[in-house]
């Protein structure tokens, strides 16, 4: 076990060279809403079970399947409302068990990144091999059901192995949301591959805000119009990232939607220095214009350590 | 149980330590911080290191690691307040013109010299934080392995700090007499009064407060930052308030990178700056400004 996963170098804030968005702007926002499948009677992983308590857990598992059968479409139409489209953090085996969430996201030009299988199947325990074969399962199974080749990854239930990062990247990943370190895209240290770290701004995802710290739905919404503030103010000096990570389980339920409306207006109405953009666009953008450009700068603060993730050289 | 459990070695008048003696609040000399100020504020930031292997050893270190190896997921929120959020709080500070403590660790004082090189050119002060998150000092170490996590935290350092702050806050019995011997001058661990308390050994303890604490009050009690930012202010209005009595007291307050140097929160603190430079009768200081001034007093 290794005390520092060497996946990216220290990258200090100050003095940053300057990123520009596609026509000038500040700020990339991109919005992630999760479609998940939990099972009704998953295996248990021997370093975590997949439900509290016991398996079967009636009333958490009855309450992601509210999600999918009315909370997706709830959220669907009021992203519809304000021009938005998703990046959906996909397990895919959704697919099989649910095509006409699939096809709904499709229609609306939707991207799709892998989230694993499924979200009660964990990282932890598996060799290479079986981490290639999530992967090889996860590009073939959305290529099928919509057509789309992905490029960006979120291990199920943020579950990783020392491998993880290096085999997406192997894969042709573009872009990983597992690492929470930074409001702006750093190149990642991969044996291979160009892999951008992606901001996935977990501290304003509806789970840590709702189900982690318990907060209403007033505060939610406060927090998305100050972390958007923020971050837009900063943009100004070089373009930051912003995500809301989302599950309909929790942000589509009926105390929480409408007020969840009043942040995205906020957002919407900086037409002018936001670009509305998916993972993939984002990511895309920053390596063909700001990889090396990056890569350079943090080289030149004189604190890059060698090797690649998990390796230290 | 066995009957020295009933026993009481201890039980007699005032402390049952060496490392000071006891006092009231009543009975103190009154203190006079410079510029008038009938409060002293000073701003404490702990800069860490969490490995992404701890050994939780007495216990887990606040704020370590959660899920099953690896957990990419609080290392890297973790090191969010090293990349970013002290930058945040860093460019809030120079807006107001406030000077704080930066309590680093070993391991970030080895792995980021850039950031110590920023903190001190900004006027800031560096004191040491232990070698890391995982590296706590507790009774059950030997003397000699104490010592050296104290002399290996400071050779991590080009200049030696003159503050002290250890892991968890957590000391061992021996820790004030070995950051004395280390001629260490302050020490940022105890918080028994509301003005620094001078050791037999000479060690200054700078109060520092776990209830006012960012981490407290926003992370683990999940409090909103209107709620913070009023008891921050209610606090030095108590501390104005309590002058004519009790003169001069301070407030100790950690300001965490990964929690108040979140986006969402870092108006809270704009705020709060700016309330302590227009209230008359309050002043920010370094704990090695606070120590001085107490030491000239004493």
């Amino acid at each position: 076990m290794k005390a520092d996963p060497n996946l990216y170098d220290y990258w200090p804030y100050a003095g940053r060279p300057k990123i520009e968005w596609p026509g000038g702007k500040k700020l990339a926002f991109w919005i992630a809403p999760n479609i998940e499948f939990y099972e009704f009677m998953p295996p248990s992983n021997p370093q975590r079970s997949p439900w509290p308590n016991a398996i079967p857990n009636v009333q958490q598992y009855s309450q992601r399947d509210f999600g999918n059968r009315v909370g997706h479409l709830r959220l669907m139409e009021l992203l519809d409302r304000h021009n938005l489209r998703g990046s959906v953090s996909l397990n895919v085996a959704l697919c099989d068990h649910h095509p006409e969430i699939i096809e709904d996201c499709v229609k609306r030009d939707w991207e799709f990144f892998s989230h694993g299988i499924y979200n009660t199947r964990y990282s932890y325990g598996l060799s290479p091999e079986q981490e290639q074969a999530v992967l090889d399962d996860s590009i073939k199974t959305v290529e099928k059901a919509s057509g789309q080749r992905i490029r960006g990854y979120l291990a199920p239930a943020l579950t990783h192995t020392e491998d993880t990062l290096d085999l997406i990247a192997e894969n042709d990943f573009w872009y990983s949301c597992d690492l929470f370190q930074d409001d702006q895209p750093q190149p990642l240290k991969t044996k291979t591959g160009k892999l951008v770290s992606m901001p996935y701004s977990l501290e304003v995802n509806d789970v840590i805000t709702y189900s982690v710290n318990g907060w209403d739905p007033d505060r939610y919404t406060d927090i998305l119009k100050r972390h958007f503030d923020q971050l837009l103010l900063e943009g100004e000096k070089s373009g930051t990232v912003m995500c809301i990570p989302l599950h309909a389980y929790l942000v589509s339920q009926p105390n929480r939607l409408k007020v969840f409306e009043e942040a995205l207006k906020h957002i919407c109405s900086h037409q002018d220095d936001v670009w509305f953009a998916t993972g993939k666009e984002i990511a895309e953008y920053f390596r063909n214009n700001y990889w090396d450009q990056s890569l350079a700068d943090i080289k030149a603060r004189g604190v890059v350590s060698g090797g690649t993730g998990f390796n230290h050289g | 149980m066995d009957k020295s459990y009933l026993a009481y070695p201890n039980r007699a008048y005032g402390q049952d330590h060496e490392f000071y003696d006891w006092r009231m609040a009543k009975d103190r000399p009154s203190l006079a911080w410079e510029n008038g100020a009938k409060v002293a504020i000073c701003f404490i930031i702990p800069l860490e290191f969490f490995p992404l292997n701890p050994s939780g050893t007495p216990f887990k270190h606040p704020g370590a690691m959660v899920t099953p190896y690896p957990d990419l997921r609080h290392f890297t929120v973790r090191d969010y307040g090293n990349r970013i959020g002290v930058y945040r709080i860093l460019d809030t500070l120079k807006a107001a013109n406030i000077s704080a403590t930066f309590a680093v660790n070993g391991e970030i004082a080895k792995r980021y010299p850039p950031l110590l090189n920023f903190i001190r050119n900004a006027g800031h002060e560096v004191a040491a934080h232990g070698l890391s998150t995982d590296a706590i000092h507790h009774e059950a170490l030997t003397p000699t392995d104490e010592n050296s996590l104290i002399e290996n935290t400071l050779y991590c350092f080009d200049t030696k700090p003159d503050g002290w702050m250890s892991p968890a806050r957590n000391q061992s019995s021996r820790t004030i007499d070995l950051l004395t011997d280390h001629e260490m001058h302050y020490c940022l661990d105890w918080e028994a009064d509301s003005v620094p308390v001078a050791t037999k050994g000479g060690l200054t303890l700078i109060p520092n407060s776990y209830e006012l604490s960012d981490f407290t009050l926003l992370h683990m009690r999940k409090q909103g930052e209107e709620a913070w930012l009023k008891q921050m202010k209610s606090s030095i209005d108590l501390l104005i308030e309590e002058h004519s009595r009790f003169g001069s007291q301070m407030l100790g307050l950690t300001l965490t990178p990964y929690v108040i140097g979140q986006p969402f929160r870092i108006w809270a603190l704009r705020e709060l700056l700016s309330h302590i430079n227009v209230t008359e009768g309050v002043e920010a200081f370094t704990a090695g400004e606070i120590d001085k001034k107490f030491r000239s007093q004493k």
